[in-house]
């Protein structure tokens, strides 16, 4: 009799906890979506953030190189429209106006035998390239006029293949580079703003004295930010394979794991900012002031293999830098999970340390 | 059958780092009895809050012993939580929910109906405003809507702490024939305020408490019974002479200024009496004694609620 009894109230706190659980997780869900701070913060500023990086980035090298001749340039002639766009300048002083006012990319004058080349210095990577393509456009011209008058003499001709599957397109380290950072920013800044805001109403307080259990209030919490990380995923990939043409590999779908791991470790770092923050303003400098410096250092905007080698050496320390990696040899390479193994080890390893901190850290009673 | 409540010799202290150890709770015990309307009356940074909080099992003491409905607070336990309501000082809200949403998320927390949330959003007059969102509500809107969802469990024990703080008169009146309706359903009501007039209005019995300590514990009348104070009487200056003032203090402390002449007597029917005889009655005021007064007694220091 007495057995039973007991049966049917831990039947009943069970499926208690299950109910206490979903209400819990409906609550804050609706919170989340209503708040606007969250939708901005977290969707619409990383895509902002692709968007204009993947538009700055994707013109320059590979767009057509502009050209300013300054009178006759014969060596222009074969000139290959992909690679060079012709405009005409009446004299030298009006083409360098164009150089600087970044209309051109480089300007030529023709003098007899001599080509005279002036490679803008106001954008100078265009510039650089400019000179490039029209010194190997000269060659060409010379190997051409040397082989007709020494036929039969062998040239060295190049081939340039492309390596890693394919030239390396903004979109390719953007997309999972910004995907990795919205992701931190959603933890980091979730975590933390959520926590000053509790120490503000007390709600966990409230809810400490309710049946649910904290631990089922806590759960809720992080399903609703790991449910956000997932929706953040789709969206960005979304966008990146429509609106950038970036070709999702068949192992797409393993971003959702790494994303779920990466953003365990973001909420770890969130709640230790948390934890030393006390109003919502501090909470969210401290955020930017560690997923800022993360984000540049772990290649989420820019290639890590061109950053500066200190840059390298410091986004070993990131959690960003593994989940990008991660994310980019999946999604845009298409190797198999277990190309990732080290990658998911170091993340687990980092949210696992620094969770260990937060919870040593935190001070339960300020909530 | 247990007590309500059964608190013995807590004590806890805080550590700032630059303020030194905090005596917040030092050695506070007492009892509450089911049905009644306990009331801890103290000024701000008493150890109210403090008590409170290590009753409902939110703080652990560093030493004492508490019961509630007959177990410990601690560890967290579905079957104790489910029996009480709890109101706290911060409105403690879910962000950006409505009224409705808010009510019904605590309803389901303590396994109670939907209707049971709507009713008892009707029972603080919030039914109009269910679809308002909580950060839009009025203060003493949000405080109704945070005892609401202290109810909304069917608690036997309702935690109250310092609910009309910040609150205009009429929004307090308000509340008080709410906390009134509660504790007449037959639930175990304990509240925390600095009110004076509020502990003397709703409360069974109120505990005097003051840096962290209970200096006496009765109910209003009983503690104004003890103190034995004088009735103070007060008319207007100009209607008698001086003589018939000594006349009618008759030994006892009286004040005479340009305005006014305060008696004060242990037999106020007799004076009063007298004073009507006279045709003295502009102006009249007859004050018995109060809690204020009692406080002054208790601490020894003037009530700075």
């Amino acid at each position: 009799m007495s057995l039973d009894t007991a049966e049917v109230r831990t039947e009943r706190t069970e499926r208690s906890g299950g109910r206490a659980y979903l209400s819990l997780f409906k609550a804050l869900g609706r919170g989340w979506i209503r708040d606007r701070s969250q939708i901005f913060f977290t969707i619409l500023l990383p895509l902002m953030f692709m968007v204009l990086l993947a538009s700055v980035f994707g013109s320059g090298d590979t767009a057509a190189s502009r050209i300013v001749a300054v009178g006759d340039v014969a060596v222009l002639d074969g000139a290959d429209p992909d690679a060079f766009t012709v405009t005409e300048a009446g004299d030298l002083d009006e083409a360098l106006a164009m150089l600087r006012d970044g209309d051109a990319d480089a300007a030529v004058v023709q003098d007899g035998a001599t080509v005279r080349i002036y490679p803008s210095a106001t954008n100078s990577t265009s510039g650089a390239i400019a000179e490039g393509r029209l010194a190997s456009l000269i060659d060409d011209v010379n190997v051409e006029v040397l082989s007709a008058a020494a036929p039969g003499e062998p040239v060295l001709e190049t081939e340039v293949e492309e390596a890693d599957g394919g030239s390396l397109r903004p979109i390719q380290y953007l997309a999972p580079g910004i995907l990795a950072w919205g992701v931190a920013i959603s933890g980091v800044f979730g975590a933390a703003g959520t926590i000053v805001d509790w120490k503000r109403d007390k709600l966990l307080r409230r809810l400490r004295l309710t049946p649910a259990s904290v631990r089922t209030f806590l759960g809720a919490k992080i399903s609703v930010n790991l449910v956000v990380a997932v929706g953040q995923t789709a969206i960005f990939l979304a966008v990146a394979a429509l609106g950038f043409g970036l070709r999702l590999s068949a192992w797409t779908w393993f971003a959702v794991p790494l994303v779920l791991l990466g953003t365990l470790a973001f909420l770890a770092i969130g709640v230790v900012i948390g934890g030393i923050a006390q109003t919502s303003p501090a909470a969210a400098g401290l955020s930017n002031l560690v997923t800022m410096p993360m984000a540049f250092v772990s290649g989420a905007f820019y290639p890590l293999a061109l950053s500066p080698e200190w840059v390298q050496a410091i986004s070993y320390l990131s959690p960003m830098r593994y989940l990008n990696e991660a994310l980019q040899s999946v999604v845009v390479y298409g190797e198999p999970p277990s190309a990732v193994l080290p990658q998911i080890g170091f993340l687990a390893a980092f949210a696992a340390i620094v969770a260990l901190v937060s919870w040593k850290t935190f001070k339960f009673d300020e909530l | 059958m247990d007590a309500a409540i059964e608190v013995a010799d807590l004590r806890k202290t805080y550590r700032g780092r630059r303020t030194g150890a905090i005596r917040a709770v030092d050695g506070v015990s007492f009892r509450v009895e089911r049905g009644e309307f306990f009331g801890i009356l103290g000024p701000n940074g008493a150890g109210k809050t403090t008590t409170l909080e290590i009753v409902e099992g939110l703080r652990k003491p560093d030493s004492g012993t508490v019961r509630l409905l007959g177990r410990s607070p601690w560890p967290h336990s579905p079957e104790l939580t489910g029996r009480l309501g709890v109101q706290l000082q911060a409105s403690a809200f879910f962000e950006f929910l409505t009224a409705r949403e808010q009510i019904e998320t605590f309803a389901e927390l303590y396994g109670a109906s939907k209707a049971r949330a709507a009713e008892m959003l009707d029972l603080v007059g919030l039914a109009e405003h269910a679809n308002v969102r909580c950060e839009k509500l009025s203060g003493g809107q949000q405080q109704r809507l945070s005892i609401a969802c202290a109810l909304v469990g069917d608690p036997e024990l309702v935690f109250l702490d310092e609910p009309t703080a910040a609150l205009d008169p009429q929004a307090r009146r308000n509340l008080w024939d709410l906390m009134r309706s509660i504790n007449a359903e037959g639930r175990t009501v304990v509240l925390t305020t600095h009110y004076m007039e509020e502990a003397e209005a709703l409360c069974d019995r109120v505990a005097i408490m003051d840096a962290g300590r209970i200096r006496a514990v009765d109910s209003p009348a009983g503690f104004v019974k003890g103190l034995d104070a004088p009735t103070k009487v007060t008319v207007a200056a100009g209607q008698l002479s001086g003589e018939r003032v000594q006349e009618l203090a008759a030994g006892e402390p009286v004040a005479a200024d340009e305005a006014a002449v305060v008696f004060e007597t242990r037999d106020p029917r007799k004076l009063l009496t007298a004073l009507a005889s006279d045709g003295a009655l502009e102006g009249l005021s007859v004050r018995t004694a109060n809690l204020e007064d009692v406080f002054l007694h208790v601490t020894g220091r003037e009530w700075r609620g």
